[in-house]
């Protein structure tokens, strides 16, 4: 398959359907596996890296679930379409400084990549729309099941399985719900949410994962700790956790639409007047006010059906996505910006004014019993 | 109870600390917390100690000649880099790595998913160990009859082992 048709279309978690959708963006669950006795990534030499990447994709590459998969070496990927890869969520932007003796191969839909030699042989991950951790990690354990067979997988009896780090060892799993938290900010309540979760030893991070800043009012949630506990031990401890803060979050809009109701209208009209009439604007403060949009389509200010425009200028707004279409020349950050706010005005002008008279705050949807 | 230190001790000083809300606490041999500086307790911090940092001149030493066989990782390299050198390390670095899992996880023993070749394997070399023990006992009561079947039976799956 063509990475052109990677790029024309997004992937199957950002259109479609799934439990408590309004303010869990996506659910990931991304496992780290080894060779025996073969040398890290980060340790290997040039030769050694090749040889495990070339067993590991083909062995990848024979997966039933990858029937209709693109996959490439790293240094055959443009820098532009490593980022676009990035901006969705499909590799790190750990693998995407690599080079030669790393590859990535992921499905047509998108929900399933497989990182081959970022920090570990392999890190693959399956994203869905919504909060639905255990079915994404069933995808995902399904395919590392049918590698087991195919390839000598590094696992200790006391230790489980064995990483690069030190901190991946075990399950070797990392499970993070992505989710959408502007009631939690615009209340001031976010900081405390984020230490008290990080102190039952879960992570909450910016979007793009460690170290990155927080945009958009987008928070990634994810366990810390990978030894000592099962697979389905750390994601209902996850869940539990995620549970709580919808909770927080839709206690947090509700006070706000009671208390501070014209802060709230002044906050989606100012948003939609700004985005509508910007002719420059930045990634970071396009994401902040896409948020307050997408809010708003959350309190019915906006109606629903504009709901997926909204959500995919969430990532259509990003750097690379912007540069996507003019590939040749490398754009200015002047000429994105411009860019950009026209891309913007022009999605918006299909979304009619907020009618603050429709705001209505939902009630939590009751959680999946499972 | 034993000294968490050497291992072989009678532990005589028990400390206590708490750091960032965190109780810990070590047991300790009146030897080793001589060496470890108790003694001085504005100088010693427990993390240190249990991460076995403390301790980090004797590791060295014993490092510089440990290298792994399979990648030629050496411990001044998972200082470097935090990370290990390929899944062997993990055996050969055992002594600096197990304090650290502690710390870092919510357990220091894997409870999670076990490959599906791993389980098999795990099964067979259950299934002799009893087997074995149950042929020592046979001979022990010298039931001889029994004994010899037993070690058929050992026979048999060391067949299955070997294919």
């Amino acid at each position: 398959m063509k990475f052109s048709r990677i790029i024309a279309n997004t992937g199957e978690w950002l259109s479609g359907e799934g439990p408590n959708r309004q303010i869990v963006v996506s659910s990931r669950v991304r496992l780290a596996r080894n060779l025996r006795n073969k040398p890290f990534p980060g340790w290997a030499k040039k030769a050694e890296r090749l040889e495990v990447m070339t067993a590991v994709k083909e062995a990848v590459s024979r997966l039933p679930e990858m029937e209709d998969s693109f996959s490439e070496n790293l240094e055959a990927l443009s820098p532009l379409e490593k980022q676009v890869l990035v901006e969705r969520h499909l590799i790190s932007r750990e693998h995407a400084a690599k080079g030669v003796g790393s590859a990535v191969v992921m499905n047509t839909p998108q929900s399933l990549s497989v990182m081959i030699n970022e920090e570990d042989h392999l890190r693959m991950q399956a994203i869905c729309c919504g909060l639905q951790l255990e079915n994404v990690h069933k995808m995902i354990d399904r395919v590392d099941t049918e590698l087991d067979g195919q390839l000598e997988i590094a696992f200790d009896d006391t230790l489980g399985y064995l990483t690069a780090c030190p901190s991946n060892v075990g399950t070797g799993m990392r499970a993070s719900a992505m989710l959408h938290l502007p009631g939690l900010v615009m209340s001031d309540q976010i900081n405390k949410i984020i230490n008290s979760v990080n102190k039952i030893g879960l992570a909450v991070r910016g979007l793009h994962g460690e170290g990155t800043e927080a945009m958009g009012n987008l928070f990634q949630v994810s366990n810390q700790t990978t030894l000592g506990e099962t697979e389905g031990e750390i994601i209902g401890r996850l869940n539990r956790v995620i549970e709580q803060i919808i909770d927080h979050e839709q206690n947090a809009r509700a006070l706000l639409a009671q208390r501070k109701a014209i802060t709230l209208h002044d906050q989606i009209g100012r948003a939609y007047g700004l985005l509508s009439h910007a002719y420059s604007i930045s990634s970071k403060e396009a994401l902040n006010l896409l948020s307050i949009i997408k809010l708003g389509i959350d309190l019915a200010v906006f109606p629903d059906a504009h709901r997926f425009p909204v959500d995919e200028l969430f990532i259509e707004t990003q750097p690379a996505h912007l540069q996507k279409g003019a590939q040749l020349q490398k754009m200015t950050s002047e000429e994105r910006d411009s860019l950009r706010a026209d891309l913007i005005r022009s999605k918006l002008a299909q979304v009619p004014q907020p009618d603050i008279s429709r705001l209505t705050i939902s009630t939590h949807e009751p959680p999946e019993t499972t | 109870m034993q000294c968490d230190v050497c291992q072989s001790k009678e532990a005589t000083v028990f400390l206590t600390q708490i750091v960032d809300g965190k109780m810990q606490k070590v047991n300790l041999c009146e030897g080793c917390s001589k060496e470890k500086g108790v003694n001085d307790p504005t100088g010693f911090a427990l993390a240190d100690l249990l991460l076995g940092l403390g301790d980090s001149q004797q590791i060295e030493k014993t490092a510089a000649s440990n290298k792994c066989p399979v990648c030629g990782f050496t411990q001044a390299d998972f200082k470097k880099t935090g990370r290990l050198g390929c899944s062997n390390c993990y055996s050969v670095f055992a002594e600096g790595i197990l304090p650290m899992l502690k710390n870092m996880h919510k357990g220091t023993r894997h409870t999670g998913k076990v490959p599906a070749v791993h389980a098999e394997q795990r099964e067979r070399s259950e299934k002799m160990k009893s087997l074995q023990e149950s042929l020592d006992k046979a001979i022990a009561d010298e039931e001889f009859e029994l004994a010899a079947d037993l070690r058929d039976r050992i026979r048999q799956v060391e067949a299955e082992l070997a294919k």
